[in-house]
């Protein structure tokens, strides 16, 4: 059922990917998406297998019940089956927090559009809608003309500033996987960088590990 | 309810630090016969009595608790080693000795459930308490001597320790980096004065008394 496998391969890359079990991604997933403030890039494979799995280990312990199999086997097979279901509700219900609390955001920016899966869309337009409607039918159409934007402020703002957004220079704690070096400061400033070894922790602004956590280098604590 | 920990006090509640740690691997000796676990978080088994294996933490607690089996504690969490790693800890004000990242709830979790299979039970939970408690002081005294940067190293701190202090940590280098970066479009000259400065050209600083 997981699809931990053999160990091989000569870099330790090949080696993590070959060994780590649907579990741990999740693990990882749903770690990553609590500590970071905006919302990641959603692993839909991973959701469809975990939810397999689950389906089909759930069918396992009914068959268990009826046939009066040891009713310790069945209870660990439970506690299995709860683990993993917790990791899945945990991660769905933490990317809807961050849909909810970012609505306007998340539909504006194409990147962070991207990383919503197709009901999340959904959703997030309907929320949306519907927030834009009750602003409108409460508040916004009783203010002057001028201020009845729901995105921005008045007519004169050239953003839209109304509009709440990820704060992306939190802090947050990592750890490192492999040896990366990052730019500690943005494009034009002094280039200082950062070293981390595999298996150090750092406290550090979320914009710089920004990419690094994408492409599964660096995890969130 | 799954997923609801209130963001403003902390991301990780400790009973979710907790479950992060239950899928440790430990070992235990059974005392029965079964046949192997295909859980989905992987393959566990066979047991068979008096032949130790591998199992996830959560796994071994709910099998003590039912009686099935008897811990084998891991090899740190022997009195030499902790007195060790307690003096040690004593000695440095500013590094961490290297402990299990989940060595509070390891600990915590075989005292509540496996007392017996550890030999010099109150020793060692003594110990445990008193590292603890250094840790955290040091923890503390350190985070006073923070200064303004873009990224601090905190090596071997565990995950429930770095739970703990995570919350007053941002919000001060939020802060810190907040009142550091328009500070740079203005005159550098004036910032020599300013201790603050001092954290620009050291980006990369360990958790350290001045």
């Amino acid at each position: 059922m997981a699809s931990s496998s053999e160990v091989g391969g000569s870099s330790a890359d090949y080696e993590t990917m070959m060994s780590t079990s649907d579990v741990e991604l999740l693990k990882r997933a749903w770690r990553n998406e609590k500590a970071a403030p905006e919302i990641l890039q959603y692993e839909g494979a991973l959701v469809e297998r975990a939810k397999e799995q689950i389906e089909l280990v759930e069918e396992t312990i009914e068959d268990y019940v009826e046939n009066g199999k040891d009713p310790l086997l069945v209870s660990l097979y439970q506690m299995d089956l709860d683990r993993t279901q917790f990791l899945l509700r945990s991660y769905l219900r933490v990317r809807l927090l961050k849909i909810e609390k970012f609505m306007f955001h998340n539909l504006k920016s194409e990147e962070a559009e991207r990383r919503l899966s197709e009901q999340e869309r959904v959703f997030a337009t309907k929320c949306a809608d519907d927030l834009a409607k009750h602003f409108e039918e409460t508040v916004l159409l009783k203010l002057p003309e001028n201020y009845q934007s729901v995105l921005k402020q008045s007519q004169i703002s050239e953003v839209d500033d109304m509009v709440p957004q990820p704060h992306l220079d939190t802090f947050v704690v990592c750890r490192s996987n492999n040896f990366v070096s990052l730019n500690l400061y943005e494009e034009g400033e002094s280039p200082e960088t950062v070293e981390m070894e595999r298996g150090d922790l750092y406290f550090i602004r979320y914009k710089i590990v920004k990419g690094a956590i994408e492409s599964g280098q660096i995890d969130l604590i | 309810m799954a997923g609801q920990t209130d963001p403003h006090i902390s991301l990780f509640s400790p009973q979710e630090v907790e479950f992060m740690a239950e899928d440790e691997l430990v070992e235990i000796v059974p005392n029965m016969n079964m046949e192997q676990l295909n859980f989905i978080s992987g393959d566990f088994g066979r047991f068979i009595p008096q032949i130790p294996t591998k199992v996830p933490l959560w796994l071994a607690v709910a099998l003590k608790r039912r009686g099935k089996c008897s811990f084998r504690p891991p090899g740190w969490m022997s009195v030499d080693n902790l007195t060790q790693i307690l003096e040690a800890e004593r000695e440095s004000q500013s590094t961490f000795q290297a402990l299990p990242f989940s060595y509070v709830e390891i600990a915590r979790l075989l005292f509540d459930h496996a007392h017996d299979d550890i030999p010099d039970k109150y020793m060692v939970r003594s110990l445990v308490e008193d590292i603890r408690d250094v840790r955290l002081h040091k923890l503390e005294t350190n985070l006073g001597s923070f200064q303004g940067t873009s990224a601090v190293k905190i090596s071997n701190v565990s995950a429930m320790e770095v739970n703990i202090v995570r919350p007053f940590v941002r919000r001060a280098l939020e802060a810190f980096y907040k009142h550091d970066k328009p500070e740079a479009d203005i005159d550098r000259d004036t910032r020599s004065s300013r201790q603050q400065r001092e954290a620009n050209n050291e980006p990369r600083r360990p958790l350290r008394q001045r």
